[in-house]
């Protein structure tokens, strides 16, 4: 059985009241950092741990914290993102409704470590039963001493609040949800200056992924040390995936970093293998952004290794062979999918969700979203691919923030491995229409790799 | 679709709203109060069912802020009705992993059985339905929901949606 340090105690009743929580060994981290340890130890700790970001974009968060301007008079802020909206990705909103007391308890340990005595949650809006859920575990942490005025005796103030965002993926996006945050449109911000500068009220602010917050529990309990004998290589600790698509068991696991893929995606502890008795045809390994891989890659490397649910691994190959760990939001698809109706899907998305202000993906995703709506319903010609590849090209890069490279990627990756599939809809424009092109040569069990 | 034109001249906002802007407006540091916006739009919307212009006028009015940031805010996020709806609005997810297990199919059912298309009002003003992307439920899917407590409704079929839909009109009758 793997080590699970975040759902530890996910199937015990009552888990998400205060009670049951510290019955649990809740709070114990909260006591350790604000009784024995001063808030350098804290960063120090997670330093240590080699903790990477779990919102996506894997950047240390001990290095990220260590980045926090602390001018004299000028206050600090946390800021936990919990907009959730990466398609594939529903583990923040499983561990807030369960556990809640697990985000507020990191919260605190985080604030404290930051020296922030204002500390906001950025529930996105759907999520408002999630939010109803926090604001309780925030009273009842209050309740109980944990919180608000003189934490324990120790001097140290601490309000935490919730705020709910507005429906808009792009706020996810640290700066454009600082925007938000203050009432604004959710437009990125140009960096530098980075928020650990300028950032919630033009003050130096610290904006963490839920499940990045929660993992400091675990870190203060066990030691930054110990927590990164768990996992392989620089990919340490646990990873929360969420597991959707085509497969006996969707939800959300946690993984000890280092899990063989195949191992996470067969196995009856993890997804089960493939529903309906199909075979595998492709996974996005790490929420949509992500380029999706044929099953042969996903399972071993270019060079024959075993994939391994890591930082490292998963990106084995770079982009021609590789993808990336992402967020974990790993969505499998089966022999009956479409990737072209599935890239066209994504591009509908990221064409919806651009904020506008950069014309690269304001017009770009446009572009993708309309050019694959043409192949996918059987008008399309041979060089609308190549104009694809033409204009994912021109978004990567070219962008204030992210999403450019998120909606370019899965496009880019689509022609890359299943560029057949694309040619057969437009071969065959009619018979496009009545069924899919099935698993050619991607099918597991694998196939021997001509690199 | 995104325009702010519609007008409810009988807005008022009750004490009791009134009460919950001002806990609202107490999270943040004096003077930025404009950080309230989302909190007490998504008030108005629960409260009336719908966002209308001069409810945003009143809210610039209460935040001291000006017209058009209210506008500019309330035309940028999706969740904000700008135009009344029926009183139950179903949002469906339509995002890749809800369509791997059959979200297409469920919208298309969802229009049989209301008997409108995407973004109408039915004839006795109880539903409307929408498609909306990623809902961050995608191991549970197809999945739609309900403001203005978003209730979710996971793991549907066609069956579930017709029990849902027959529920909630008796709820009303």
């Amino acid at each position: 059985m793997a080590r699970k340090l975040l759902l530890t105690h996910i199937d015990v009743p009552g888990i998400n009241t205060f009670e049951v929580y510290r019955q649990k060994g809740g709070y114990v981290a909260v006591e350790k950092v604000i009784k024995t340890m001063s808030p350098e130890d804290v960063v120090e700790e997670v330093k240590k741990s080699g903790l990477r970001g779990r919102g996506g974009a894997g950047f240390p968060t001990g290095m990220k914290w260590s980045f926090l301007a602390k001018p004299e008079g000028v206050p600090r802020y946390l800021v936990c993102n919990a907009d959730e909206s990466e398609p594939g990705t529903f583990k923040d909103r499983y561990l807030m409704t369960h556990i809640p007391h697990a985000l507020i308890e990191g919260m605190i340990v985080s604030s404290f470590a930051l020296g922030a005595n204002t500390s906001y949650i950025y529930v996105r809006g759907e999520m408002m039963p999630q939010i109803r859920i926090l604001e309780r575990a925030i009273a009842e942490a209050k309740e109980n001493g944990f919180l608000g005025k003189n934490i324990l005796g120790s001097g140290y103030d601490l309000e935490i609040y919730v705020q709910p965002g507005g429906g808009a993926y792009i706020c996810g996006e640290e700066t454009a949800l600082l925007e938000s945050l203050e009432g604004k449109r959710g437009n990125p911000r140009i960096k530098p200056p980075f928020p650990a500068i300028a950032g919630l009220y033009n003050c130096p602010t610290v904006v963490n992924n839920v499940e990045s917050i929660a993992a400091t529990v675990p870190i203060v309990n066990l030691g930054g040390e110990e927590y990164a004998t768990i996992g392989v290589e620089r990919s340490t600790g646990t990873k929360l995936i969420s597991a959707s698509g085509n497969i006996v068991k969707p939800g959300v696991y946690e993984i000890e970093l280092g899990l063989p893929v195949e191992e996470f995606i067969y196995s009856d502890e993890y997804c089960g293998g493939i529903a309906n008795g199909k075979r595998m045809k492709a996974v996005v390994a790490g929420g949509s952004s992500v380029p999706i891989l044929p099953a042969n890659l996903i399972l071993k490397t270019a060079a024959g290794n075993s994939r391994l649910m890591t930082y490292e691994s998963l990106s084995d190959g770079g982009f021609q062979t590789g993808t990336m760990l992402g967020s974990g939001g790993f969505i499998v698809f089966d022999e009956d999918q479409c990737v072209v109706r599935n890239t066209w899907n994504f591009a509908r998305f990221y064409h919806h969700e651009s904020c506008g202000q950069c014309s690269p993906c304001r017009e770009g995703t446009g572009w993708m979203e309309k050019v694959l709506h043409k192949i996918e319903s059987g008008h399309g010609s041979m060089s609308d691919i190549d104009l694809l590849w033409d204009v994912q090209r021109k978004i990567e890069g070219n962008t204030i923030c992210p999403l450019g490279d998120a909606a370019a990627w899965p496009v880019a990756a689509a022609i890359r491995h299943f560029r057949d599939e694309f040619e057969w809809h437009i071969l065959h424009p009619e018979e496009s229409q009545t069924r899919n092109y099935g698993l050619a040569h991607y099918a597991d069990p694998l196939q021997p790799i001509v690199s | 679709m995104l325009s702010v034109k519609q007008h409810n001249e009988n807005v008022t906002f009750s004490p009791e709203l009134l009460a919950k802007f001002g806990e609202v407006v107490g999270r943040y540091p004096e003077g930025k109060q404009k950080s309230g916006l989302l909190p007490i739009l998504h008030l108005v919307q629960a409260e009336f069912g719908w966002v209308s212009a001069d409810a945003m006028d009143q809210v610039a009015v209460y935040l001291h802020i000006l017209p058009i940031e209210v506008y500019e805010v309330a035309t940028f996020y999706t969740m904000f009705l700008l135009e009344p709806k029926g009183k139950y609005v179903l949002e469906i997810c339509r995002t890749g992993p809800c369509c791997l297990v059959g979200a297409e199919r469920i919208m298309g059912h969802l229009e049989q059985k209301l008997g409108v298309r995407e973004g109408e009002v039915t004839a006795d003003g109880l539903f409307s339905w929408r498609g909306v992307e990623c809902l961050a439920a995608c191991g549970f899917g197809p999945v739609l929901q309900i403001g203005p407590e978003y209730t979710f409704y996971e793991n549907l079929d066609e069956a579930k949606v017709d029990e849902l839909i027959d529920n909630l009109k008796a709820k009303t009758e």
